[in-house]
C-alpha cells in the first residue's frame, strides 16, 4: 500500500529537556521523522521544548514550535496548525502521555486529529501493566506475578500476598522513575508512595522479584499489512534488577539457542498484534530463568525507545525513519533498506560483528546519591561499541566512556577476593571492573556467578581477556604481530599493552605499526556482507580487509563529543552535525567519529561518512590514517564536540594530524589559568584575583590573600568539576586533601568569589579581523550557580547598551589575545560596575544551539564555515550570518528567549532513601533545558518554568523562607504575589520581615521545631502533604553549620517529591512573580521559530 | 592450538586454527548468515559435501544437545568460525560443540576472515575448497582442492537419505492422514510438524518410485530437502509426475520445490551464492505478505513470473517469491492439489511466520478425502499407468 493520500500534514511531540531514562536518542528519532515525513512532502509540525536539538532546527520542520510540552499548550498549537495527524510514538515517554492526555481531554476529537502509529487503546493497552499482563497471559504466555495498587492499603495487602521482596512499579513512566525493590515495610511506604504519586494514573503494580533472571530485548516493527520483523534482539550483561538503561547490554543476543530464541519471537510477535502498534516500532523485554528457561515478559514500549536507538545503530536498519514511513501508510516491502539500496526493508537484519553498549554514571555529581544499580534507571548517558568480537567491542565500549577507570586494567594488585565477591554481589556503576579483577583475583566462575547472576559465557570472555593480558605482560618475550594482533583481536588498547609492559602509548603505538599491526575498517551493512553495502557506516576491527572506500572530494574529520555526560550532551551534538551538514554542502567529504549511539551525528546519513569508534587519541590516529589512506584529509574539527576533542587537540597535532580552527596552542592559552592571565593582563581585562596551587598550603596563602570566600576547582575540567565556594581555611585544606589528580601541569585554581555578581554568557565566531557577536545572555541567578544550571535570558533584560559594548569590546580582545578562529564561549561577572572575565572556552559551548535558535542564526554553521577559512563577511554576503548587525545589537522587538536548566534530583536518593539536596552551586548537575520565547520577558520566563518543572502556580499558598541576606529583596516580589492573592506562609524569621513590610504571612513550623503541641504540622509535611503551591527558600549559612541548612534541605526535597516549583535564589522569585503575572495576565499564546524568525528579519532589515 | 588453512579453488588463502577435529576436508564452500540454530545447520542433511561458513562471529556459545539436532549426524562437509565458544553456556547445553564436532571427526577452522570470506563468495559465487589441519603448503591443497568434485551434476540425495522406510506417528493422538514423504535429505523437523497436525507420516527411501508411494495409498505426498543438484534427480522427477497424474495432494519443500518444477517441465539453474540463513523475505504473491523464513538452497526453479503458466498438470503458477533477488521461491498447481516451497516452513533453525504451509497441506489432503468419499472407485494407482506425459527435459 503507497502512502495515505488522505494526510497533508502531521504534528509531531518531541521529548523536551533531556532527562534521565529519556536522552538525545529522541532527538535522533524525532529529527529522522521529521526528514522523512517533509520528504514525503507532508506539512510537518513539531513541537519541542528544548532547544539544543537538531529536530528543533527550523529546517527540519515547516512549523517549528520551541513550546512546553503540555495538553493545554499543544492544543493551542492543533488549534492554530489543524494538523490532520499527531504522530505520538517518536517523542518518547512524553509525546506518549501528552497524546492520551489530548485524547482524554477530547481535544484530538474535536479537532479531528487522527492518532498515526499507535492510537489510544493500543497505547492503554501496551503502557497499563494491568492491561498488558491480561493481554500476554491471553497468548498463553507469562507474566511475573503481580496485583495492581491504587492506595497504600492496597499496596500492603499485595506485599503481603506476593512476599518481601516485592518490585515497584508505576504504570506511564519511562526510565523505572519511581520504582524500586522493597524489601520490608518501610521501603514499601517509601517506593510505593513516590511510585505513587510519580504515576499520572496514581496507580503502581507490584510484582514478585526475578531478580537474577537473564534479561533480554526485541525490537520489532509491524506495518499496515501485519508483517512484522525482528530488527534486533539485545541481551543485558546485568541480569534482572538492573534497569536495562543501566545494564551493559549486547547485540545480537549471544546465549540463546534458535529453539529459545524464536519462542520468544513468537511470543514478542503475538503480543505486537495482539496489543496493536499498527505501526511502527516497539520493544519488548523478557526475562529467563537461566537454569529451567521458563521465560517472563516484562513489559513492552509501544513506541520507538532508547533501546530502538540502540538497535538502530546495532544494525544499521534506521527504525525511527522506517516507523514514521509506515505510519503515513507504506508497508515495509514497498521501503527500500537504504544500506543495500537493492533489498527491502521488510527483513531482519543479520550481524557479523558484536554490539557492546555501556552506561555512564555522575553520581560524583550527587554527594549522598546511593550508587546502587536497580530498577530505576541512574546513568546519565552510554557509549556503544562495535567490534568483530565480544571482548573487542567490550574493550573499545568501556574505553569510549573517557571515564578514569572503565577500562579493565592489570597494573594494581586486585583487593582481597572476599571484599571483591562480596562487593560484585550488589549492582553499582564499576562492578564489571571488579568483576574482572576477582576472575584476575582466582574467582572461579561460577563464584562470580553465584554472586553476580552474570551469565558465565561472558564471564568466560572476561577470563579469555585476562588471559591475553597475561600473555602479554610476559617481559621475556617480545612483543611479536602474532600477539599485539592476539590482544587487539580482544580489544586492547595500546594504553593498555603499554601499561603491562610499562611501555608508553607512543612506543607500543610505534612498535604497533612497525610490525603492521592496523585496524581495518568494516561495514555495518544490515547482512552480514551477503549484499554489497551502499552506505558508509564503519568501525574498525583487527580483521582482514578494509572496506574504506576511495574518497574525491577533500575530507573534515569531525571528531564528536563521546557519551552525554552532565556538562556535555545534546549542544555539543548539534554544533557536529550542522558543521557536517554545511560542510558537505560546501564541497567537503565530512566524516564524523563518535561513540554515543542516541545522537543524530551517529546517523549513518548525517555525514558522508561515520565511523563508530571511541574518542581516544588511538582510535582517532587511526581513523586519520585510513581516512588519508583513501584520499586528501583537508583537516580535522576539535571545537564543537566539547571537552573530550578539545583535549586530543595537541597530541593530535603532535602526531602530525591537521587541526583546523583555533590552534592547540591558542587552545592552550585559554584554558591554561596562568597563560590565560597573560592573555587577560596584555588586553587588560579585569579578572577575579585568583592564583593556582598544587598544595594545601599554596592554596591557604593565596586564598588569605586575595580573601575568602573563595571558588576552587582543578583546571581542566568542564561543568565546574569539583567546583566548590569555600568560606574558611579548614575547608579549603579539606577540599585540597581530597582534590583529584593535583600536579604542577593540573594545579587547583583559587578564585575570588564574586558575591551578588550578574553573570553573562557570550558565545561569539572571530575569523581572524571580524567578531560576530553571537549572542549575550544575562543568567537571572547571580554568578556562583553555573552557567549550565542558571537559567539566562537573551537578550539580556537589565544590561544597558553600554555593558553590550563593553562586552564586545572585551570578547573582541580575548579573541585576538586567543588567536581563536571560529567559535568562543566567554562567561563575564559583572559586579559593582566591573566587568571580570570568569573564563573563556575556545570551543562550541552548550549555549550555541539556544542562541542559534533564539537569533534565528545558524552560529554552529557559521562556525564550521570560518574554521574552513571562510570570513565573517563572506557568511553575511552569502546570508548564513545576517547581512548587519548582531547578537549583540539585537532590534528591540527581538522576541526574548530564556534558557532554563532541568535537573534530575528526582532520581537520586541516598542510601536512606531520602532526596539529595537541590540547592544549585558552581558545580553544574543539570542533565538537560528547555527555552521559552515570547514577546516579554515574563511570559517567556512562564514558558521555561512551565517546560521545565510544570506550570507557574496563579493562586494558592506560596512558603517562603529566605536566607538573612536575601530578606530586603524579597520583600517586594513577595508583596506582589500576596497582592495577585497568594496565601503566604513563612518561618518565623522571614514573617516578621514580611509583617513588618504589610504582608500578612501565616508562621509555620520549620522542620526541626517538629509537629506543635496542638498537632501543628511543620512545613515539610504541609509540602508533602501538597498543600503548598510554591516555594521560595534560599539556602542559609555556608555548608559548615547545620541547624537552618538541614531544614532547607528538607523542605527542597519534599518538594522535589511533590514536584512543586521551588525557587531557590531571589532572582529566580523576581522572575517567577513576572512569569506568574503573565500566566495571570493570560496573553500566553503560541508562535513558531519560523514566524519569529521572520518577524526578526523583517524588524532587523528595518 | 594447531594452525589451519582454508583454499578455496580460486587459489585464495585464509588462515586460522584447528577447531573440531584435526585433518583435511573437501566441498563446496557456503555461507550460512543465521546468528542463531548452528546445531540445526550442522546437522542439516542439506548441507552434505559443504563446508559452511557462519557469518556469526561467535559460535558454540550454548553448546549442544540431544534435542536439536535435524538429522541423526553432522552433516556439513567441514566448518568455519570466527570465534569458537570456549565455554558452553545454556540450561539445555550437553556437551561443547568443540568436542561434538571432533567426536563426528568433523574438519573446522576457526578464523578471523570469516567476513573477508562471504564477501569473496558473494562476488565470485560458492565455490569447491579444502579445510586442512595437517597440510602446510596452499598450493598442495589447491591441488587436492581442483581435483575434487563440484557441486552442479552431483547427485546426493541417495547418499543422505534414509534406506529403509519408517513411519513417524501421529502427536494428535488421532491419526487424520496418512503421508508419505520421500527423503531426499529431509531434517527432523519436517515430520514432526505434519505430526503435530495429526498426520501419520511414512518416511521412504530417495529411491521410491511412483508405484512405491502410490502403493501405500497416501492421502498426500511429500517431497524433502536435500542436498545437491536438481538436474540430476531424473528418478525423483519421474515418481513425482506418477504422483501427479494420480492427483494425490503434494506438498514439496527445498529440493521438492526443484522436482516439482521440473515434474511440472520447468528447468532449474544454480544461483551465484544461494540462500542460507534464516532472514529472507519471501512474499506470498496472492496475500502480498511477507515471511522472513529460512532457507537454505544454492539451486533454484526457472519460471514465468509474470502469471499463470500451461504444464502437463493443468495451469500452475508462481505462489512465493524472494524480495530481496526475485528468485521463486514456491510454485502451486491450479486444476490439482499440489504446491511447493522453496524455503523452509518447518523452520529449524529459524522464524515460525510459514508454518502455516502445513496447514494448507492438511486442508488439501482435507479437501482430496472429501472428494473421493463423495464418488468412490476413482483411486489412485491404475491413474498411474498413464504414466506421465514427455516433456522437453525428459531425461536431461
Ligand atoms: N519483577 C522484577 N524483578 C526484578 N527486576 C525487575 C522486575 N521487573 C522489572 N525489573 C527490572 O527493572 C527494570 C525496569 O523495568 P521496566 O519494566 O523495563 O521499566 P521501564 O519502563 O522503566 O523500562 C528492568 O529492566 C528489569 O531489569
Ligand atoms: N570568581 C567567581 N566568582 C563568582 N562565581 C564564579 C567565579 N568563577 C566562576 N564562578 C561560577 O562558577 C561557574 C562555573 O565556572 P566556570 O569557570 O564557568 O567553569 P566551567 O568551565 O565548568 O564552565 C560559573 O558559571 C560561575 O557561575
Ligand atoms: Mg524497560
Ligand atoms: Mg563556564
Amino acid at each position: 500500500m503507497p502512502r495515505r493520500e488522505d494526510l497533508k500534514s502531521v504534528l509531531i511531540i518531541g521529548s523536551g529537556p533531556i532527562v534521565i531514562g529519556q536522552a538525545c536518542e529522541f532527538d535522533y528519532s524525532g529529527t529522522q521523522a521529521c526528514r522523512v515525513l517533509k520528504a514525503e512532502g507532508l506539512r510537518v509540525i513539531l513541537v519541542n521544548s528544548n532547544p539544543a536539538t537538531i529536530m528543533t532546527d527550523p529546517e527540519f520542520a515547516d512549523a517549528t514550535y520551541v513550546e512546553p510540552i503540555n495538553a493545554e499548550t499543544v492544543e493551542k498549537i492543533i488549534a492554530k496548525e489543524r494538523p490532520d495527524a499527531l504522530l505520538p510514538t517518536l517523542g518518547g515517554q512524553t509525546a506518549l502521555n501528552c497524546a492520551v492526555a489530548l485524547h482524554e481531554a477530547g481535544v484530538l476529537e474535536k479537532y479531528n486529529v487522527e492518532l498515526i502509529g499507535a492510537d489510544f487503546d493500543a497505547i492503554q493497552r501496551g503502557e497499563n501493566r494491568e492491561i498488558f499482563k491480561g493481554i500476554v497471559e491471553s497468548l498463553g504466555a507469562e507474566c511475573a506475578r503481580s496485583v495492581i495498587c491504587h492506595t497504600m492499603d492496597e499496596v500492603l495487602a499485595g506485599a503481603a500476598e506476593l512476599g518481601y521482596p516485592v518490585v515497584v512499579r508505576p504504570s506511564f513512566t519511562m526510565g523505572g522513575l519511581g520504582s524500586g525493590f522493597a524489601y520490608d515495610e518501610a521501603d514499601l511506604h517509601r517506593i510505593a508512595g513516590a511510585g505513587l504519586a510519580a504515576s499520572p494514573t496514581s496507580e503502581v503494580l507490584l510484582e514478585e522479584s526475578i531478580t537474577g533472571w537473564k534479561e533480554y530485548e526485541l525490537e520489532l516493527m509491524r506495518d499496515r499489512n501485519d508483517n512484522v520483523v525482528v530488527i534486533c534482539s539485545i541481551e543485558n550483561l546485568d541480569p534482572m534488577g538492573v534497569h536495562t538503561g543501566d545494564s551493559i547490554t549486547v547485540a545480537p543476543a549471544m546465549t540463546l539457542t534458535d529453539r529459545e530464541y524464536q519462542h520468544m519471537r513468537d511470543v514478542a510477535i503475538a503480543v505486537i498484534r495482539k496489543v496493536g502498534v499498527d505501526t511502527g516500532g516497539c520493544n519488548i523485554q523478557f526475562a529467563i530463568h537461566p537454569s529451567t528457561g521458563r521465560m517472563i515478559v516484562i513489559e513492552m514500549n509501544p513506541r520507538v525507545s532508547r533501546s530502538s536507538a540502540l538497535a538502530s545503530k546495532a544494525t544499521g536498519f534506521p527504525i525511527a525513519k522506517i516507523a514514521a514511513r509506515l505510519a503515513v501508510g507504506y508497508t515495509l516491502d514497498e521501503i527500500p533498506n537504504d544500506i543495500t539500496k537493492v533489498t527491502p526493508a521488510s527483513f531482519e537484519p543479520t550481524l557479523d560483528y558484536v554490539v557492546v553498549k555501556v552506561p555512564r554514571f555522575a553520581f560524583e555529581k550527587f554527594p549522598g546519591a546511593d550508587p546502587t544499580l536497580t530498577t530505576h534507571m541512574k546513568s546519565v548517558g552510554e557509549a556503544m561499541a562495535i567490534g568483530r568480537s565480544f571482548p573487542e567491542a567490550l574493550q573499545k565500549a568501556l574505553r569510549s566512556l573517557e571515564q578514569k577507570g572503565a577500562s579493565f586494567s592489570w597494573s594494581d594488585v586486585p583487593p582481597p577476593l572476599e571484599e571483591l565477591l562480596e562487593s560484585i554481589a550488589t549492582p553499582h556503576d564499576g562492578r564489571l571492573h571488579e568483576v574482572q579483577q576477582a576472575l584476575l583475583a582466582g574467582a572461579t566462575i561460577g563464584q562470580v556467578y553465584q554472586a553476580t547472576g552474570i551469565d558465565p559465557w561472558f564471564l568466560d570472555q572476561i577470563v579469555a581477556i585476562n588471559e591475553v593480558a597475561a600473555d602479554i605482560r610476559l617481559s621475556d618475550d617480545a612483543l611479536t604481530a602474532a600477539k599485539l594482533e592476539n590482544a587487539k583481536r580482544h580489544g586492547f588498547s595500546d594504553v593498555q599493552i603499554g601499561q603491562l609492559r610499562s611501555l608508553s602509548e607512543e612506543v607500543v603505538r610505534e612498535l604497533r605499526h612497525a610490525l603492521g599491526v592496523r585496524p581495518v575498517y568494516l561495514t555495518v551493512d544490515t547482512c552480514a556482507a551477503e549484499f554489497a553495502a551502499q552506505t558508509p557506516y564503519l568501525y574498525s576491527s583487527y580483521d582482514e580487509e578494509s572496506e574504506v572506500p576511495i574518497g574525491t572530494r577533500p575530507k573534515v574529520i569531525i571528531l564528536g563529543s563521546g557519551p552525554n555526560r552532565i556538562g556535555q550532551g545534546v549542544e555539543f551534538d548539534y554544533s557536529c552535525v550542522h558543521a557536517s551538514f554545511t560542510l558537505s554542502e560546501a564541497g567537503y567529504e565530512t566524516v564524523m567519529v563518535n561513540c554515543n549511539p542516541e545522537t543524530v551525528s551517529t546517523d549513518y546519513d548525517t555525514s558522508d561518512r561515520l565511523y563508530f569508534e571511541p574518542l581516544t587519541l588511538e582510535d582517532v590516529l587511526e581513523v586519520v590514517h585510513a581516512e588519508q589512506q583513501t584520499g586528501v584529509v583537508a583537516g580535522v574539527i576539535v571545537q564543537l564536540g566539547g571537552q573530550t576533542p578539545l583535549g586530543l587537540a595537541q597530541k593530535l597535532k603532535d602526531a602530525g594530524v591537521p587541526i583546523v580552527g583555533t590552534s592547540p596552542e591558542s587552545i592552550h592559552l585559554a584554558e591554561d589559568r596562568g597563560a590565560f592571565g597573560r592573555v587577560l593582563a596584555a588586553g587588560n581585562l579585569p579578572a577575579p584575583k585568583h592564583g593556582t596551587a598544587t598544595s594545601a598550603e599554596e592554596a591557604v596563602a593565596i586564598a588569605n590573600e586575595i580573601g575568602y570566600p573563595v571558588l576552587v576547582r582543578p583546571s581542566y575540567v568542564l561543568g565546574g568539576r569539583g567546583m566548590e565556594i569555600v568560606y574558611d581555611d579548614a575547608t579549603l585544606t579539606g577540599y585540597m586533601a581530597t582534590a583529584t589528580e593535583v600536579s604542577a601541569d593540573r594545579p587547583v585554581l583559587v578564585d575570588r568569589f564574586l558575591d551578588e555578581a550578574i553573570e553573562i554568557d557570550v558565545d561569539a565566531l572571530y575569523d581572524g579581523a571580524d567578531l560576530y557577536l553571537g549572542g549575550v545572555m544575562e543568567h537571572i541567578e547571580e554568578a556562583g550557580i553555573h552557567s549550565g544550571d542558571s537559567a539566562c535570558a537573551l537578550p539580556p533584560i537589565t544590561l544597558g547598551r553600554e555593558n553590550i559594548e563593553r562586552i564586545r569590546e572585551s570578547t573582541l580582545k580575548l579573541a585576538q589575545g586567543i588567536g581563536v578562529r571560529g567559535l568562543m564561549n566567554v562567561q563575564y561577572a559583572l559586579s559593582a560596575g566591573v566587568l571580570y572575565v570568569l573564563e573563556a572556552n575556545p570551543r562550541a559551548s552548550r549555549t550555541v544551539p539556544f542562541v542559534s535558535k533564539a537569533t534565528a542564526v545558524p552560529l554552529a554553521k557559521a562556525a564550521a564555515r570560518v574554521m574552513m577559512g571562510a570570513t565573517v563577511a563572506q557568511l553575511r554576503a552569502e546570508g548564513i550570518l545576517p547581512p548587519t548587525g548582531d547578537g549583540g545589537t539585537l532590534p528591540l522587538d527581538a522576541p526574548i528567549a530564556v534558557k532554563e536548566a532541568v535537573l534530575p534530583f528526582n532520581r537520586f536518593r541516598n542510601a536512606e532513601g531520602q532526596g539529595v539536596d537541590t540547592i544549585l552551586g558552581p558545580e553544574m548537575r543539570s542533565t538537560g533545558e528547555v527555552m521559552g520565547i515570547d514577546e516579554v520577558f515574563g511570559t517567556a520566563y512562564a514558558k521555561s518554568q512551565a517546560a521545565a518543572y510544570g506550570s507557574l502556580p496563579t493562586k494558592g499558598r506560596v512558603f517562603v523562607s529566605v536566607a538573612n541576606r536575601d530578606k530586603r529583596t524579597m520583600i517586594f516580589p513577595v508583596k506582589r504575589l500576596a497582592d495577585l492573592g497568594f496565601e503566604i506562609l513563612a518561618t518565623e524569621g522571614t514573617a516578621e520581615v514580611l509583617r513588618r513590610n504589610g504582608v500578612h504571612a501565616k508562621i509555620v513550623r520549620k522542620h526541626s521545631e517538629g509537629t506543635g503541641p496542638g498537632g501543628e504540622p511543620t512545613v515539610v509535611r504541609r509540602v508533602l502533604d501538597g498543600e503548598v503551591d510554591l516555594i521560595v527558600n534560599t539556602p542559609f549559612g555556608s555548608p559548615g553549620q547545620s541547624g537552618p541548612r538541614v531544614d532547607g534541605y528538607e523542605i527542597r526535597t519534599a518538594a522535589v517529591v511533590r514536584g512543586i516549583p521551588c525557587v531557590t535564589t531571589v532572582q529566580g522569585l523576581a522572575a517567577a512573580v513576572q512569569g506568574i503575572e503573565a500566566v495571570t495576565r493570560g496573553d500566553v499564546g503560541v508562535r513558531s521559530l519560523q514566524e519569529h524568525a521572520s518577524r526578526l528579519r523583517n524588524a532587523w532589515a528595518e | 592450538m594447531t594452525d589451519a588453512m582454508l583454499v578455496l579453488e580460486d587459489g585464495r588463502v585464509f588462515h586460522g586454527v584447528a577447531f573440531g577435529a584435526e585433518g583435511e576436508t573437501f566441498g563446496e564452500v557456503v555461507f550460512n548468515t543465521g546468528m542463531t540454530g548452528y546445531q540445526e545447520t550442522l546437522t542439516d542433511p542439506s548441507y552434505h559435501r559443504q563446508i559452511v561458513a557462519m557469518t556469526a562471529p561467535h559460535i558454540g556459545n550454548t553448546g549442544v544437545n540431544d534435542l536439536d539436532p535435524e538429522s541423526f549426524r553432522i552433516q556439513v562437509a567441514g566448518y568455519v568460525v570466527r570465534q569458537p565458544a570456549r565455554v558452553a553456556s545454556n540450561w539445555r547445553a550437553q556437551r561443547s560443540l568443540d568436542a561434538e564436532l571432533k567426536a563426528h571427526g568433523v574438519v573446522g577452522i576457526a578464523m578471523p576472515g570469516t567476513r573477508a570470506l562471504t564477501r569473496h563468495l558473494r562476488d565470485r559465487g560458492a565455490m569447491r575448497a579444502g579445510v586442512s589441519s595437517v597440510e602446510t603448503d596452499p598450493q598442495a591443497l589447491l591441488q587436492r582442492v581442483l581435483a575434487s568434485p563440484g557441486m552442479a551434476g552431483a547427485d546426493l540425495a541417495a547418499e543422505v537419505a534414509t534406506k529403509e522406510a519408517y513411519v513417524v506417528p501421529s502427536r494428535t493422538g488421532e491419526t487424520r492422514f496418512r503421508v508419505a514423504a520421500v527423503d531426499l535429505g529431509i531434517k527432523a523437523m519436517t515430520p514432526f510438524r505434519m505430526a503435530e497436525r495429526g498426520c501419520e507420516v511414512t518416511v521412504l527411501p530417495a529411491t521410491a518410485t511412483a508405484e512405491d508411494i502410490l502403493a501405500l495409498d497416501p492421502d498426500g505426498v511429500f517431497f524433502s530437502n536435500g542436498p545437491g543438484d536438481p538436474s540430476t534427480a531424473d528418478a525423483q522427477v519421474h515418481a513425482l509426475r506418477g504422483v501427479l497424474a494420480a492427483g494425490r495432494p503434494f506438498f514439496g519443500i527445498c529440493f521438492g520445490n526443484q522436482i516439482f518444477g521440473r515434474a511440472l517441465g520447468l528447468g532449474t539453474y544454480k544461483l551465484r551464492f544461494g540462500h542460507r540463513g534464516v532472514n529472507q523475505p519471501v512474499q506470498d504473491r496472492r496475500t502480498g505478505r511477507v515471511e522472513i523464513s529460512a532457507h537454505n538452497h544454492g539451486f533454484a526453479v526457472d519460471a514465468p513470473l509474470d502469471g499463470p503458466f500451461e504444464t502437463p498438470f493443468g495451469r500452475a503458477e508462481v505462489s512465493h517469491v524472494n524480495l530481496n533477488d526475485g528468485c521463486v521461491e514456491g510454485l502451486r498447481l491450479l486444476d490439482r492439489p499440489g504446491f511447493s516451497v522453496q524455503y523452509h516452513p518447518e523452520a529449524a533453525a529459524g522464524p515460525h511466520d510459514s508454518t502455516l504451509l502445513f496447514d494448507q497441506f492438511c486442508a488439501m489432503m482435507q479437501a482430496a478425502q472429501a472428494a473421493s468419499a463423495a464418488e468412490p472407485g476413482t483411486s489412485a494407482p491404475n491413474a498411474a499407468e498413464q504414466g506421465a506425459p514427455a516433456t522437453p527435459e525428459e531425461g536431461a
